[in-house]
C-alpha cells in the first residue's frame, strides 16, 4: 500500500502539530519540510508512525534526510 | 565595579493560582492549592495529596507544534517565560540573540512524558517510543525550550540542587548579567507528579502522608511530618540595572554551601549561608525586613533552620513566613516562587501568610501565622535547601525606582 500526501500530512499533524501560519492544505508537495515548521526530529516521529500504522518497510534513515514530502513519499514508495 | 542584577519580570505558575496577579491576591488571602493526586490514581501509595496547577489548558498557551514534544512542566515554564517577558516588557524578537540566555534549575524534567514512553518501549516495543522523547524528559528540557521558542542563544544553563535550584539559577543569572549579558530569562518550573515521580519522592522520605489538606505540611509545627509535594514555579526576567525599566528588586547577595558528613556532628550550613549572602548585599541582619523559610515540616531540619534564623538575627527578631504551605514544596519551582513573593511583598508592603501552622514553641522565630501582615519590605532574605546537603541564601532588595 502506498503512502498518499493527506496520510503524510495527517500523521505530521498527529505526530508534530502543526506550526502556527502554516497552511498543510495546500501544495505543499515542493515545499521544504523546515518552512512547513517541521525539523528532522518531526519527520523521524513521521517515520516512525508511517511503519506502525502503514506497515511499510522502508530506509527509513534515508527518509528521514529528505528535503521535502515528495522526496519523503518517494522514498518510503520505493521501499 | 560589576553591574547590579534587577528582576524586570515575572511569570508564576502555581498551585493556588495561574499568572502572578491571581496567585499573590490567592496568597495574601492564605488560599491554598492542595488537594487529593488527581494526575493520576494515588490511592495505593503512602503520599496521596499533592498541590498541583488548576485551570491550565495548554492549547490556550502554545501552539499545536509544542504540545507532542513537551511534558506538561515543561508547558508551564514555556507560559510563565511569555508571561515574564511580557511583564518586563520585551518582545525577544527586538533584541539580539546573544544578548539574550536561559538559566533555569530542574529537579527531574519531564518525568509524566518520560513514563509514558518508557511504557510504550516495555509493553509495545522501540517503534513506539516518541521521536520526542530525546530531549522532553531530560532535566535540561525547559531551558532549551524556552530558548529556542524566544531565540535566545546567549549563556544558558541549568542547575539541579533540588529545592535549593530556583536561587542557584539566579544566582547564575546574576553572575552573567555581571559579564555583560543584556537579559537572562531564569528560574524554576518543575513537576513530576506520576507513578514515576512519586516513588522517587516516596524514596526520599519526606513525604506527608496525611489525607488532610489542612495539616499534611505544617513547618514550623509539632505535629510537622513531611511535606506535600507539588508543581508549578515562576520565571524571572534578570537584566542589568542600567535599564530603564522598572524592576521589582536588586538581586543585592547570594550564597550557597554544603552540609558536612552526616553523623560529623559538625553545624549544618544554612547559617553560613546566611551569613555570606547577607556579606555579599553589604546588609546588616537588622536591615532584612522578612525571611522566606525553607519550611522543609521534619522535624530536624525546622529546628536547624529555626536556629540558623535566630542566631542570626536573634530570636523573635524578623519576621519569617512560608507562604509554600499554601502550595506544598515545588522542588526546583519552588525557591523561585518564593523569590517572586519576596519581591512582591516589597513592592506592596505586605508579608503573605504561613497557613495550617501552629507554631511550635521550641522554635525561637517570628513566624507570620493566620493573615497577611502589612510592613515596609526594603530587604528580604530568601531561603532553600536541597535533599543531599545543599543550602542557598539570596537576599533582594528594593530598587530606587
Amino acid at each position: 500500500m502506498a503512502l498518499t500526501l493527506e496520510n503524510l500530512k495527517r500523521v505530521l499533524r498527529e505526530g508534530a502539530g502543526t506550526q502556527d501560519g502554516v497552511d498543510l492544505s495546500g501544495d505543499i508537495l515542493d515545499t521544504p519540510f523546515d518552512e512547513l515548521g517541521y525539523d528532522s526530529l518531526a519527520v523521524l516521529e513521521a517515520t516512525s508512525r508511517i511503519t506502525r500504522e502503514f506497515r511499510i518497510e522502508f530506509d527509513d534513515d534515508a527518509a528521514v534526510a529528505a528535503t521535502t514530502p515528495r522526496e519523503f513519499l518517494a522514498l518510503v514508495n520505493a521501499g | 565595579m560589576s553591574a547590579a542584577a534587577v528582576v524586570t519580570g515575572l511569570g508564576v505558575v502555581a498551585p493556588n493560582g495561574l499568572g502572578t496577579d491571581e496567585f499573590w491576591k490567592a496568597t495574601l488571602a492564605g488560599e491554598h492549592g492542595i488537594g487529593p493526586v488527581r494526575r493520576f490514581d494515588a490511592a495505593g501509595y503512602p503520599a496521596r495529596l499533592a498541590g498541583e496547577v488548576r485551570d491550565f489548558v495548554a492549547e490556550d498557551h502554545l501552539e499545536s507544534r509544542l504540545l507532542p514534544q513537551t511534558d506538561y512542566m515543561t508547558r508551564y515554564a514555556l507560559a510563565a517565560a511569555d508571561w515574564a517577558l511580557a511583564d518586563a516588557g520585551h518582545d525577544p524578537d527586538e533584541l539580539a540573540a546573544f544578548d539574550m540566555g536561559v538559566i533555569t534549575a530542574s529537579s527531574a524534567g519531564g518525568f509524566e512524558f518520560g513514563q509514558r514512553e518508557l511504557q510504550n518501549l516495555w509493553s509495545r516495543g522501540s517503534g513506539y517510543v516518541s521521536a520526542y522523547q530525546s530531549f522532553a524528559w531530560f532535566y535540561a528540557v525547559n531551558t532549551g525550550q524556552i530558548s529556542i521558542r524566544n531565540g535566545m542563544k546567549g549563556p544558558s544553563g541549568v542547575v539541579v540542587t533540588d529545592q535549593a535550584g530556583g536561587l542557584d539559577a539566579l544566582a547564575h543569572a546574576r553572575r552573567q548579567i555581571r559579564k555583560g549579558s543584556r537579559l537572562i530569562v531564569s528560574g524554576g518550573v518543575d513537576g513530576s507528579i506520576c507513578p514515576w515521580g512519586w516513588v522517587a519522592q516516596l524514596a526520599g522520605g519526606r513525604l506527608s502522608t496525611g489525607d488532610d489538606p489542612g495539616t499534611a505540611y505544617l513547618p514550623f509545627d509539632a505535629r510537622a511530618a513531611g511535606h506535600v509535594a507539588a508543581e508549578g514555579g515562576a520565571i524571572l526576567v534578570v537584566e542589568n540595572a542600567a535599564t530603564e525599566r522598572p524592576s521589582y528588586g536588586e538581586i543585592a547577595g547570594y550564597a550557597a554551601t554544603f552540609d558536612p558528613k552526616p553523623g560529623s556532628g559538625r553545624e549544618p550550613g544554612l547559617g553560613r549561608a546566611i551569613r555570606v549572602a547577607l556579606d555579599d548585599a553589604g546588609a546588616e541582619p537588622g536591615e532584612v525586613d522578612v525571611v522566606f523559610a525553607d519550611a522543609a515540616a521534619v522535624p530536624d531540619l525546622d529546628r536547624a533552620e529555626a536556629r540558623a534564623i535566630a542566631d542570626v538575627f536573634g530570636a523573635y527578631a524578623v519576621p519569617v513566613t512560608a507562604p509554600k504551605t499554601m502550595t506544598g514544596r515545588l522542588y526546583a519551582g519552588g525557591a523561585a516562587l518564593d523569590l517572586a513573593c519576596a519581591l512582591l511583598a516589597i513592592r506592596d508592603g505586605v508579608i503573605p501568610p504561613s497557613t495550617h501552622v501552629r507554631l511550635a514553641p521550641e522554635h525561637p522565630i517570628d513566624l507570620v501565622t493566620g493573615q497577611a501582615r502589612s510592613a515596609a519590605v526594603r530587604t528580604a532574605l530568601v531561603l532553600a535547601r536541597g535533599h543531599g546537603g545543599f543550602n542557598s541564601a539570596m537576599v533582594v532588595r528594593a530598587t530606587p525606582n
